[in-house]
C-alpha cells in the first residue's frame, strides 16, 4: 500500500524577493530554499498513517530542477518517508504540466492508496496542482484540510472554508488530501533520520521522457515587478489622547477610509 | 468574438458583489457574456444577471448544487464551457472556485491563473496581473496554447456600477447527466464568527506578540466591533496557540488587502508584511520605534498598545456616531 506525498521547494518565508534586471523572474542569488511549509504537514500526516498501518510505504515525489529539488526530498526522508522520486524538470513548469508529470510518475509506480499535498505553495500561490493531479488520476480530492481520518471504507476530512467554517467531507479511497496548517504538528527530522536520508538513493525520472509536449504549457509569467514603495509613515506624537484623536482625524479626513 | 463564461455566486439569492464585478467587466470587453448559475439560490436570483451584463444564463436549479461538491461543480463548469463555446472563464477567487476550477482546467485542458488583481482582455488576448510570494512581487500571467483560459480574480479589484434593470438575459437550462460522485459532503459546521472572512473584509484589526497573552485579544475584538472589522493575527501568536490558524495573516496564512489595516503589537516579520502590504491604509501601533511594520505603515503610533487601543476604541465610537 503506497502513500504518495507531493513536495515543492520554495524560497524560505524570510526571503526578500529581488527581481532580475530584465524582469523575467526573481533573482535566485542568495535564496535559501526550503520545503513548502504546507508540504511539511502533508509529510507528517503520511508518516503518521504509515506508523498506524503496517505494510504501508510513504513515497515522496517532487518535480523541479534536480540539483536543488532533491533537498526537500532528503528532508522528507529524514522525517520518515521511505522512498523518494525526483522528476528532473526545467524551472517554471506550469501547473498543468507539473500535475501531468506527477500523475504519470505515480501511475508508473502502480498508483497510490492515498495522496497528500500541501494546500498551496507559497511561491506562485495558485493552489492548483493538487486538484489537477486528482483529476488526472481520476480520484476525489479535498483541499485546505485540517483534520484527517481514514479507514478501508473511505476517508473523512474537515475542510476549512471562509469565516472559520468547516465542511466535513467523505471520500472514497484512493483520494487526495491537500493539507492546511492546522492538520498536525510536523516532526523535526531526527539525527539518525538525517544520516539515513543522506545515504538513500533517490529515484530519478527525466521530465523530457514523459512525452509532455512544450505546447501543453498553458501559462507563463512575465513582467515581474516589486510592489510600489510606500511613502514614509506619518508618526503621530503628543500624549495618548492627542495621538488617538489625531489618528481618527487622519483616517476620516485625510485618508477618507472611515 | 468568442464568449466569456462567468461563474456566478449568490448569497441568500443575492448576486455577490464579486460576481457583479466580473459580469460588468466581461460586458465592457464587448464579448458576449454567459453567466453560469447553479442551485436553488441562483435560480431565485438569476433575474439579476442580465442587469449586470449577462446576455445569456446557463441555469441548473438542481438543489444538489446547494452544497458545494468539487466533482459535481467541476463537471457542471466543463459542461457549460462546452455548451457555450466560451474561451474565457471568469470566477472570483473564493474558496469553492479555487478548489474546483483547477479540476475543470485539467479536464478541459485549459490554462488557469488564480488570485488576479488586474485583468486586461483585448480581443482574444488575456493578461492577468497577480501577486506572487504572497505579495512580495507581482507578475503578469500570459496564456500560451490555451484554447480555454480560466481566470480567478480577487474580490474588490474591479469597479461595480448600479445594475441596469431594463436588461434581461435569456435563460437556458444546463441539463446534463450528473457524474457518479466519489465525494460526499456530510455536514457544514459554521464558524464561531459571522463576520466577513479576512480575505473579504474591508477593515482588518490584527494583533501580534505585543499583546502579551491570548486573553488580550478581547481588546482588539472590542475595537473591531466598533469598526465592523474582522480580527487577524500574526504567525507568532497563531503558533503560540492564542488564536486559530484561520486568523493568520501572512505568507503562510491569508493574504489580505482591506481598505484599512490596523496592526497592534506586530513587529512586522517579512512574511507578515507580504500578506498585508497591499492594504490601502495601514496603521501601526507598537512600542518599538524600529519595528519594520512602521516602514509599511501610513500612520504610526509609538507607544503602549494597552493604553492606546481602549482610547482608540472610544474615539472611533464618538467619531462614527456623528
Amino acid at each position: 500500500m503506497k502513500v504518495f506525498v507531493c513536495l515543492k521547494q520554495v524560497p524560505d518565508t524570510e526571503t526578500k524577493i529581488k527581481i532580475l534586471p530584465d524582469q523575467s523572474g526573481i533573482d535566485p542569488a542568495g535564496i535559501k530554499w526550503v520545503m513548502n511549509p504546507y508540504d511539511e504537514h502533508a509529510v507528517e500526516e503520511a508518516v503518521k498513517f504509515r506508523e498506524k498501518n503496517a505494510g504501508a510505504q510513504v513515497w515522496v515525489v517532487t518535480c523541479g530542477p534536480k540539483a536543488r529539488a532533491v533537498e526537500s526530498l532528503r528532508t522528507a526522508l529524514a522525517m520518515g518517508a521511505d522512498e523518494a522520486i525526483v522528476i528532473n524538470a526545467p524551472e517554471n513548469l506550469d501547473a498543468i504540466s507539473t500535475a501531468k508529470a506527477i500523475a504519470q510518475t505515480i501511475s508508473a509506480e502502480g498508483g497510490a492508496h492515498l495522496i497528500f499535498t500541501g494546500k498551496l505553495s507559497i511561491d506562485l500561490n495558485q493552489s492548483s496542482v493538487p486538484q489537477m493531479l486528482a483529476e488526472f488520476l481520476s480520484v476525489p480530492h479535498t483541499s485546505v484540510v485540517s483534520k484527517f481520518e481514514t479507514s478501508p471504507e473511505g476517508t473523512v476530512v474537515e475542510r476549512d472554508v471562509e469565516g472559520g467554517a468547516k465542511e466535513v467531507v467523505q471520500m472514497m479511497n484512493p483520494c487526495l488530501v491537500a493539507a492546511n496548517k492546522g492538520l498536525n504538528m510536523p516532526r523535526y527530522a531526527s539525527l539518525p533520520g538525517i544520516m539515513k536520508a543522506k545515504k538513500k538513493v533517490i529515484k530519478e525520472v527525466e521530465f523530457s521522457t514523459l512525452g509532455i509536449a512544450p505546447t501543453e504549457q498553458k501559462v507563463k509569467y512575465t513582467g515581474y515587478t516589486l510592489p510600489p514603495e510606500k511613502p514614509s509613515v506619518k508618526l503621530l506624537t503628543g500624549d495618548v489622547s492627542s495621538q488617538v484623536s489625531q489618528l481618527v482625524t487622519c483616517l476620516r479626513d485625510e485618508a477618507k477610509v472611515l | 468574438m468568442s464568449k466569456i463564461l462567468v461563474l456566478t455566486e449568490f448569497n441568500n439569492s443575492n448576486l455577490k458583489r464579486s460576481s457583479q464585478e466580473l459580469l460588468q467587466f466581461a460586458a465592457k470587453t464587448g464579448r458576449p457574456v454567459v453567466a453560469l448559475a447553479l442551485g436553488t439560490q441562483a435560480a431565485a436570483g438569476a433575474s439579476q444577471l442580465g442587469g449586470h451584463g449577462a446576455q445569456e444564463v446557463l441555469l441548473d436549479k438542481d438543489s444538489t448544487f446547494d452544497v458545494y461538491n468539487p466533482e459535481l461543480f467541476s463537471a457542471a463548469v466543463s459542461e457549460a464551457i462546452q455548451k457555450s463555446g466560451a474561451t474565457l472563464v471568469l470566477a472570483s477567487a473564493s474558496s469553492s472556485a479555487k478548489d474546483l476550477l483547477p479540476r475543470t482546467a485539467a479536464k478541459v485542458g485549459a490554462g488557469l491563473v488564480s488570485d488576479g488583481t488586474e485583468i486586461t482582455v483585448s480581443g482574444d488576448d488575456v493578461k492577468v496581473k497577480k501577486p506572487l510570494y504572497a505579495g512580495k512581487c507581482f507578475a503578469t500571467a500570459v496564456f500560451e496554447n490555451a484554447s480555454v483560459k480560466i481566470v480567478l480574480m480577487r474580490a474588490n479589484q474591479l469597479p461595480v456600477a448600479a445594475a441596469d434593470t431594463s436588461k434581461a438575459a435569456n435563460v437556458t437550462e444546463l441539463s446534463f447527466v450528473k457524474p457518479s460522485l466519489k465525494t460526499l459532503i456530510k455536514s457544514v459546521v459554521k464558524g464561531a464568527s459571522e463576520k466577513l472572512d479576512l480575505t473579504e473584509a474591508n477593515i482588518v484589526v490584527s494583533g501580534g506578540r505585543g499583546l502579551k497573552e491570548a486573553g488580550n485579544f478581547k481588546m482588539l475584538e472590542d475595537l473591531a466591533a466598533v469598526l465592523g472589522a474582522t480580527v487577524g493575527a500574526s504567525r507568532a501568536v497563531v503558533d503560540a496557540g492564542w488564536v486559530g490558524h484561520s486568523m493568520q495573516v501572512g505568507q503562510t496564512g491569508k493574504t489580505v488587502a482591506p481598505t484599512l489595516y490596523i496592526a497592534v503589537g506586530i513587529s512586522g516579520a517579512i512574511q507578515h508584511l507580504a500578506g498585508m502590504s497591499g492594504s490601502k491604509v495601514i496603521v501601526a501601533i507598537n512600542n518599538d520605534p524600529n519595528a519594520p511594520i512602521f516602514r509599511k505603515a501610513t500612520y504610526g503610533i509609538v507607544g503602549d498598545a494597552f493604553e492606546i487601543v481602549p482610547k482608540l476604541t472610544e474615539e472611533f465610537k464618538k467619531a462614527l456616531h456623528h
